[in-house]
């Protein structure tokens, strides 16, 4: 039996622990625990009324048995009671109960409350503190209302002890998380601030978490504790390792206080006080100067202790970013962690030098250590130090060491962890793409990531690949060439078979001249993987069959045989069956002119921001997991949790990933976007990500035709090329809705038929938008309706309200107007256009149109004034890595300054003067209004008028407008 | 801050669950479950330190007992390692060589010895001398 449990009583619940550990079986110990429920019951309800020491003991079995993991529904009164006890075992144990029992019925809350009420005004401290810890223990809302107000005066009074200041402190911080509004510092602000000051070390330990929570909320109120902060450290930081006495801890002193005071100051920029700054410079050049003093002791506690503070200190350089020198010093002090025998240094010196490498001042320091952590990558036993080697590498990576980077990557990547081998994949890709100086050296990167960890290359991969390849010629031999060597491995993965199957319908003919890839060897390796594919990944050959027929003629009689079998023109997959039977159609009667128009080469892609970043930072992002069962704590700690909310764009990929239809691996529908981005099921699916723009460019202008010159005759059921082909394409109109992001009003859509204006006018987080639908032929439009979809995510009220405030007139007079007015209302962010749909019938036959409406989430901003100053304060505040969104990308429109300016202007955001340092480069701000929230938003624009280049950067509060903003920007320039 | 504090041993047993923040009853569960199962995987060339969800756990193995500490990602690790310690220490005083047992037939003391360390998720006081001279006092009282 324990030494302490002896003298103070209690007995019988000793024995009835001892009774529980000596069951032999889960049912000997619910016996014994019903038995001893009974006996409690019938003492509660018994007549005698019960002393205060039976109580308390009953009421800690009672306790006891919840803790095992049983339910307990009663003795909540007799806890009650105890706490109305003027001993302390009895109330310490009634106080434990209701701590851990919490019990939302609304009159035992009332009695709780004033027995709390009692105990805080009792002077008694013991009794305070036990209240205190109750209240900070279930910080409740009832609770903050009964005694927010209360609390701050027992912290700052004259007379209150320092263990009770400790807890009050502390209580109101619990209090705070839970329920802001009620926690009123105002007047108090000041006096807690010097809370900082308190000589009592515990006190200002406690005081000093509140402190930076409040400061975080409010940094104005209460910047001056940065001065105080400072002044507190550096008497820490100066003192011998004996001075602090209670508070050294290993001979270091005060540790604890020290990372906290550390880690408040990053909540505020670098101090403008000239010498508090040199005060803290001081202090940070000591603590990186201790760092190389021999230790005062060979245990790991004084070590641990030294290098927390030495840890937060580099996260406070880093914060600055600003000290050179200093960043270079923790740059070198982490290089020797890198090699320290202890894992967790090494660790922790992996993640921080991730955040240095970024840094402008240390990633070149950072860049030396390259062998020490390739090394690391591949010795380390812990998975978990070799990701954050991993990520090291990858935030070193340039272009000066890019090809070692990615070669040690892609050999690891052969024996990584399946946990991280999807992450490891996308950064090689990703890197591969961005340092790529000759791309047929990214192209054979990808290819070996295909061959090495093809289950975890993800279609925003391969799509990428194709992307690249197809935008530039240089490149595309060399991919023929090397894909179609490697589809001659016997066992290759299906995403090699996809890429292999794209990549040669497009640029087989590139091959062709060598007798060992003559047209027929090309397709007669490709059709030796057909059997083993999937459904998506043969409807691509299929396609790259029908490009073959093509490319080369003398293939088309081996290839129509091939469609012609009943595996293929009876599939019993509707998709593959449509497929072999509307090639074989098109083969055979479209003459080669049709056919090279219909299968021409694919356009360029729009030079854009790989798909793949986005996918990593989602991957990454803090709401990339979700954790619906944490969700309680997102309420309470607000930001502090660090956990974002789930982006929009994520759910949407989830939910279009479970309902991405077949075809989306097909080639030839990539070609016509229309049916992906205007389907609501596919809205946001990654296909549309990755290949949105490619409608506008030049030659599906042409098909757009081809689908409006079908439009005008009655349509039948055989006359679809595909079905892809029958609604008419959207891609001006993707195109159009562009043009209005910086505008307001405008033509929307023209065609041989019909008008359609537009005017529209925001204000705050509401809409309103009038479209002018005019009748451009002499005929009357019959049976004319109008529908607003909102498509997936927008359904489910991302923005709602969008609605016609009257039905339009179901009959159009030719050369008439109608008009119709949509009211709309921004609940949260979005990303997708609504959708407009338009019917009618014009002579016999049935019109369809379908229109993306040009509401953009920048619709909703306000504009916001500041000064360089703030300006930039704000931006270091949102520094979150995902807060941020960014790119670089060719100018596409004159980047003339007026022009520039009235673009962002059109923006809605405020156009600020003189906060840049280079007057070059653009900068805005605004407010982004939703019903729910508002998202302040930060804006840079730099243009590079030599290399015709910009760069944007967004931050914002919420990381999905970041996103889309900057997606929706960079093609305005 | 600290979201949750777990004392379990290798079986998986609970010696101490405080919360920091809401959950119910079936998530602290699944909750305690998870954090077994990442926590006595791992070795002593392993580090002290485990993600979990968007969190991660700090944890210090003494004996048969795992004491974990579950904190923000952007969270101090070696503070909070050594604020384990730091708290063992201090039960180690309390209790004169404290043993499993000390900690499931006194577990209403325990929770007092963490009140007294950490509170609302934040540390409360780190000297050893302050918090066992308070321990003591509350000890003698009845």
């Amino acid at each position: 039996m324990p030494a302490v449990s002896k003298g103070d009583g209690m007995r019988g619940l000793a024995v009835f622990i001892s009774d529980i550990r000596n069951c032999k079986s889960k049912e000997a110990e619910i016996k014994r625990i019903n038995k001893e429920l009974a006996n409690i019951r019938s003492k509660f309800k018994g007549d005698k009324a019960l002393d205060g020491y039976s109580k308390k003991k009953y009421v800690c079995k009672l306790l006891f048995i919840f803790l095992l993991g049983h339910d307990i529904d009663f003795g909540h009164m007799e806890a009650v009671n105890l706490l109305s006890s003027n001993k302390y075992t009895e109330k310490q144990i009634g106080y434990l109960f209701i701590s851990v029992l919490v019990n939302s019925n609304s009159e035992l809350i009332r009695l709780i409350n004033n027995a709390i009420k009692n105990d805080l005004s009792s002077r008694n401290p013991t009794f305070m503190c036990l209240a205190l810890h109750c209240i900070a223990n279930v910080g409740s809302r009832e609770m903050a209302e009964a005694f927010a107000s209360e609390i701050p005066r027992i912290l700052v009074a004259g007379d209150t002890m320092d263990s009770v200041k400790q807890s009050a402190a502390l209580c109101l911080l619990r209090l705070y998380k839970t329920s802001p509004d009620l926690v009123l510092m105002g007047e108090w602000t000041s006096r807690v601030v010097h809370l900082l000051n308190d000589q009592h070390m515990g006190v200002v330990t406690a005081a000093i978490s509140l402190i930076t929570c409040l400061s975080q909320k409010n940094p104005d109120e209460f910047k001056t504790c940065v001065s105080l902060a400072v002044s507190r450290l550096s008497r820490i930081v100066s003192s011998a390792s004996t001075d602090l006495q209670d508070y050294t801890y290993y001979f270091v002193p005060a540790p604890w206080l020290s990372c906290k005071l550390l880690r408040l100051l990053q909540c505020y920029p670098p101090p403008e006080d000239g010498a508090v700054k040199g005060r803290l410079v001081e202090c940070l050049e000591t603590i990186l100067n201790k760092a190389q003093e021999p230790p005062k002791s060979k245990k790991v506690q004084h070590s641990n202790a030294k290098n927390a503070i030495l840890f937060e200190a580099i996260s406070l350089i880093i914060h600055y970013d600003s000290e050179p020198n200093l960043l270079v010093r923790a740059c070198n002090q982490l290089g020797q962690f890198l090699q320290h025998r202890e894992t967790n240094l090494r660790y922790l010196a992996l993640e921080s030098m991730c955040t240095l490498a970024s840094s402008e001042f240390s990633h070149e320091a950072v860049k030396t250590h390259i062998e020490t952590v390739i090394n690391a990558l591949k010795t380390e036993r812990d998975v978990s130090v070799r990701q954050r080697a991993a990520d090291l590498l990858y935030a070193m990576c340039d272009r000066s060491n890019a090809k070692q980077i990615v070669a040690e990557m892609l050999s690891y990547l052969e024996t990584a962890d399946y946990s991280i081998r999807e992450e490891m994949v996308l950064k090689v890709a990703i890197l591969a793409e961005k340092y790529a100086v000759d791309y047929s050296w990214y192209v054979d990167t990808i290819l070996n990531l295909i061959r090495i960890a093809g289950d975890y290359v993800s279609e925003e991969v391969w799509y990428r690949v194709i992307q690249i390849v197809i935008n530039r010629d240089d490149v595309q031999g060399y991919a023929a060439k090397t894909v179609f060597e490697a589809l001659q491995a016997p066992a290759c993965h299906e995403n090699m078979v996809k890429v292999g199957g794209y990549i040669l319908g497009e640029f087989g003919n590139l091959i062709a001249g060598d007798p060992r890839s003559s047209p027929l060897v090309q397709f007669n390796l490709l059709h030796s993987k057909f059997h083993l594919c999937s459904v998506p990944t043969r409807a691509l050959l299929l396609s790259a069959y029908i490009k073959f027929i093509n490319l080369f003629p003398e293939t088309k009689a081996t290839i129509q045989e091939v469609l012609r079998c009943d595996s293929q023109i009876r599939n019993s997959d509707v998709e593959l069956q449509q497929r072999a039977v509307e090639y074989l159609k098109l083969s055979s009667i479209a003459s080669t002119d049709v056919l090279a128009t219909v299968l021409e080469e694919m356009p360029p892609f729009p030079e854009r921001e790989s798909s793949i970043l986005a996918k990593l930072k989602k991957k990454k992002g803090p709401g990339a997991v979700s954790v619906p069962d944490l969700e309680d704590g997102k309420r309470e700690g607000g930001e502090l949790n660090g956990g974002g909310e789930r982006g929009p764009d994520s759910a949407a990929m989830s939910a279009s990933n479970a309902s991405t239809p077949s075809p989306s691996a097909d080639l030839l529908g990539m070609r016509s976007a229309a049916p992906m981005s205007a389907a609501p099921t596919s809205a946001g699916s990654l296909l549309v990500d990755v290949f949105s723009e490619a409608g506008p460019a030049a030659p599906s202008a042409a098909v757009n035709d081809d689908g409006f010159l079908r439009d005008l005759e009655p349509p039948t059921e055989t006359s679809g090329l595909s079905s892809e082909l029958q609604t008419p394409v959207d891609s001006p109109f993707n195109a159009s809705s562009r043009r209005f992001v910086c505008k307001n009003n405008g033509v929307l859509f023209e065609n041989q038929l019909l008008q359609i204006g537009i005017k529209s006018e925001y204000r705050q987080n509401l809409g309103r938008m009038y479209l002018f639908y005019g009748n451009k032929t002499s005929v009357q439009f019959a049976s004319f309706t109008t529908t607003v979809s909102c498509p997936g995510e927008l359904q489910s009220h991302i923005l709602s309200i969008l609605r016609a405030t009257k039905p339009v007139e179901p009959v159009v007079e030719g050369g008439a107007q109608i008009q119709q007015v949509l009211n709309i209302e921004c609940l949260t962010d979005f990303s997708e256009a609504p959708l407009l749909n338009i019917k009618f019938r014009y002579g016999g036959a049935l019109q369809n149109l379908s229109l993306k409406l040009p509401v953009t989430i920048n619709k909703f901003f306000q504009p916001t004034e500041m000064t360089s100053h703030d300006f930039f304060q704000r931006w270091k505040q949102l520094s979150q890595p995902q807060q941020e969104a960014q790119k670089i990308f060719k100018a596409n429109h004159s980047m003339d300054t007026e022009v520039l300016k009235a673009k962002l202007l059109g923006l809605g955001t405020a156009l600020l003067d003189d906060v840049d340092p280079n007057p070059e480069n653009y900068v805005c701000a605004g407010v982004i209004q939703t019903k729910g929230q508002q998202v302040g938003c930060l804006l840079r624009l730099e243009p590079n008028g030599q290399a015709q280049m910009y760069r944007l950067t967004l931050r914002c509060s919420k990381d999905s407008v970041s996103l889309r903003l900057c997606e929706l920007l960079a093609q305005q320039f | 801050w600290i979201r949750f504090i777990l004392i379990q041993n290798r079986a998986g047993k609970t010696r101490l669950a405080k919360w920091y923040m809401q959950f119910d009853d079936d998530e602290k569960q699944k909750l305690i479950e998870e954090v077994h199962a990442v926590v006595t995987v791992r070795d002593a060339k392993h580090t002290n330190f485990v993600e979990f969800r968007n969190f991660k756990i700090i944890y210090r193995r003494y004996a048969g007992l795992y004491f974990c500490i579950c904190v923000d990602v952007t969270d101090n690790n070696l503070a909070y390692l050594e604020g384990i310690h730091n708290f063992v220490e201090v039960l180690n005083e309390y209790f004169h060589n404290v043993c499993e047992l000390d900690l499931v037939f006194n577990f209403y003391k325990v929770y007092t010895v963490v009140d007294e360390m950490f509170l609302a998720g934040e540390i409360r006081e780190t000297s050893q001398t302050k918090v066992l001279k308070q321990l003591l006092m509350l000890q003698s009282l009845e």
